[in-house]
């Protein structure tokens, strides 16, 4: 409540800011998002064989998981295909961040901005039919180079994210000051616009390493014999009933994700701090 | 940036998405127009066959009844998607005002806390419900162990548990947006209603929901369009018995081999998501006019 004005408030008490109950629901909120989460963690470190009835702490699913062949060459193909893909993505996406929002505003701009979020707005599973429909009726069978296609995809809208907030933070000051000093557009690029950037090239690159390696539906449909992914083939697993191997293999992915995510969003930080 | 680098930096993304995105759509509607190979894919004859089979079934001797089942289906599942829009709009735009409400710090860290389940796996953050929901789940053992129940409970496979995931599932969506709409509003406007005698139930209805329209319409947007064609939930916590579009599609292309029809059905479903983007986007501009 700024200001000095001795006016007679009406209500007394009346703080927009505190809402009652809004602090409980917020906190019963976070724990509808995290309980679920947690219960799978503490299973995942049951010992025994029948999920639900506790018996001790243990790691032997987590090491049954570990020596798993099948799960081993899973992960081996979702790790490959994440890496490419992640590659392929965070190229284009730094490409086309930078003629967003430092190029020259060309007609169809408007057009090109939605296609670019189109496979954010797209349902699932009509990108994951689409892509097998494209790719059997023009036969293209790549293996896993199917894969990295259809996953490059969807993680163009997600690395081009960071990238461009990080853009349009900046502004455009330190460009120019590289330009006064008759830096050329490739040296103006690598010297001034590449370092500053490069912390949010870096957090892009992991979300889209991320969506990459959460992908389920896409990779079901479009994946053939060999090339399955550890996502699909732990969906087989649950198909089957809940194990304690499920439980294990979840819990991995979990905290995989967490940690990257975690670490995109320090590397986010940096970067705000270099200014 | 010269005209031509702007084009040549942009090219790659835009040629990579119209390629391997736009196009396929493009193919997705021609293919529902044919006629389905038993073997997957389709051919020649160009029909109006799989737009027919949504409404009337074949007889054996080859005359048309006209059935309901599949109609059921698409309307059962904008039901489901509605009803997780709703649900997650009455749990986030609460949520979403209290963290408006905090300081920066406290903000940043509850914006954390919501963010971040949107990048666990989806498979797997729906099969923790699995856990919890099933006959010998966390919540009928410690029911049983309590002695409250004799027999477990049917919490999984039901149109709740398909809810419960798919909300479970959105919520962050529809958060996030609000929150975003709602810091930017000037808070002496809410100063400005109380001194006219406005009560918390007048600020939030005269103030703070005009203003948090444009977050909503975003939110309910991001979550409708999914919601729509989600496969996961309806596939792990509705057991698969009662199907929703995006199970009926998956299957036209795994063990139907109908790849007409399901080309069919996908076109129907982008359809309607690009339609209530447009319908959604025009409508939020009359608002912003009005307002």
């Amino acid at each position: 409540m700024s200001g000095g004005t001795p006016v007679q408030r009406p209500i007394q008490g009346f703080d927009w800011r505190k809402t009652p109950g809004l602090g409980v629901a917020t906190w019963v909120f976070l724990a509808f998002l995290y309980m679920p989460l947690f219960v799978l963690v503490v299973y995942s470190f049951n010992a025994n064989n029948l999920v639900t009835i506790w018996t001790g702490f243990s790691l032997r699913w987590f090491v049954k998981v570990l020596h798993n062949p099948d799960i081993r060459d899973a992960a081996i193909n979702s790790l490959v295909i994440a890496v490419v893909a992640t590659i392929l993505s965070t190229l284009l996406a730094t490409a086309a961040a930078l003629a967003l929002e430092r190029g020259r505003n060309f007609r169809g701009f408007g057009t090109v901005n939605g296609l670019i979020s189109l496979p954010l707005v797209v349902p699932e599973v009509v990108v994951a039919i689409t892509t097998l429909i494209f790719f059997s009726s023009i036969g293209l069978n790549l293996g896993l180079g199917n894969l990295i296609i259809a996953h490059t995809v969807f993680c163009i809208p997600f690395a081009v994210l960071p990238i461009r907030a990080r853009l349009k933070d900046m502004g455009g000051a330190y460009e120019e000051a590289g330009r006064d000093l008759y830096a050329d557009e490739w040296r103006l690029f690598r010297r001034v616009t590449l370092p500053l950037i490069a912390p949010a090239i870096g957090a892009g690159g992991i979300l889209a390493f991320v969506t990459s390696l959460d992908d389920f539906l896409i990779s079901l449909m479009v994946s053939g014999p060999g090339t399955t992914t550890l996502p699909v083939y732990v969906y087989g697993m649950m198909r089957l009933g809940v194990t304690p191997e499920v439980n294990a293999i979840s819990t991995l992915l979990l905290v995989l994700s967490v940690s990257l995510v975690v670490l995109a969003l320090l590397l986010g930080r940096r970067a705000r701090s270099r200014d | 940036m010269s005209m031509k680098r702007t084009l040549f930096l942009i090219l790659p993304a835009v040629l990579f998405i119209s390629i391997f995105m736009l196009i396929p759509l493009m193919i997705a509607l021609v293919y529902s127009f044919m006629t389905s190979d038993s073997y997957g894919g389709v051919t020649a004859p160009a029909t109006f066959d799989a737009y027919i089979q949504l409404l009337y079934q074949q007889d054996f001797d080859g005359s048309l009844i006209f059935s309901t089942d599949y109609l059921f289906i698409i309307l059962r599942s904008i039901e489901l998607a509605v009803a997780t829009t709703l649900l997650c709009l009455i749990i986030g735009l609460p949520v979403a005002w209290h963290i408006v409400c905090q300081n920066a710090s406290r903000r940043k860290f509850l914006l954390f806390l919501v963010t971040m389940p949107f990048w666990i796996n989806t498979l797997i953050r729906t099969y923790c419900w699995v856990l919890i929901l099933r006959d010998q789940g966390l919540i009928n053992m410690t029911l049983r162990n309590l002695g409250l129940i004799m027999d477990p409970l049917p919490l999984l496979y039901n149109d709740g548990s398909i809810l419960l995931g798919l909300v479970y599932t959105f919520v962050p969506f529809m958060v996030l947006p609000i929150y975003s709409t709602l810091e930017r509003v000037d808070t002496r406007l809410i100063e400005a209603a109380h001194d006219l005698y406005a009560g918390r139930w007048q600020v939030f209805r005269r103030v703070i929901w005009p203003l948090a329209k444009p977050g909503i319409v975003a939110g309910s947007i991001l979550i409708f369009a999914p919601a729509l064609g989600s496969f996961l939930a309806p596939d792990l916590l509705g057991g698969g018995k009662k199907l929703l579009i995006g199970s009926l599609i998956q299957m036209q292309f795994t063990s139907s081999r109908n790849w007409a029809f399901g080309s069919a059905l996908a076109v129907l479903v982008t359809a309607t998501v690009i339609l209530t983007l447009i319908i959604s986007s025009r409508r939020n501009k009359v608002g912003e006019v009005r307002i």
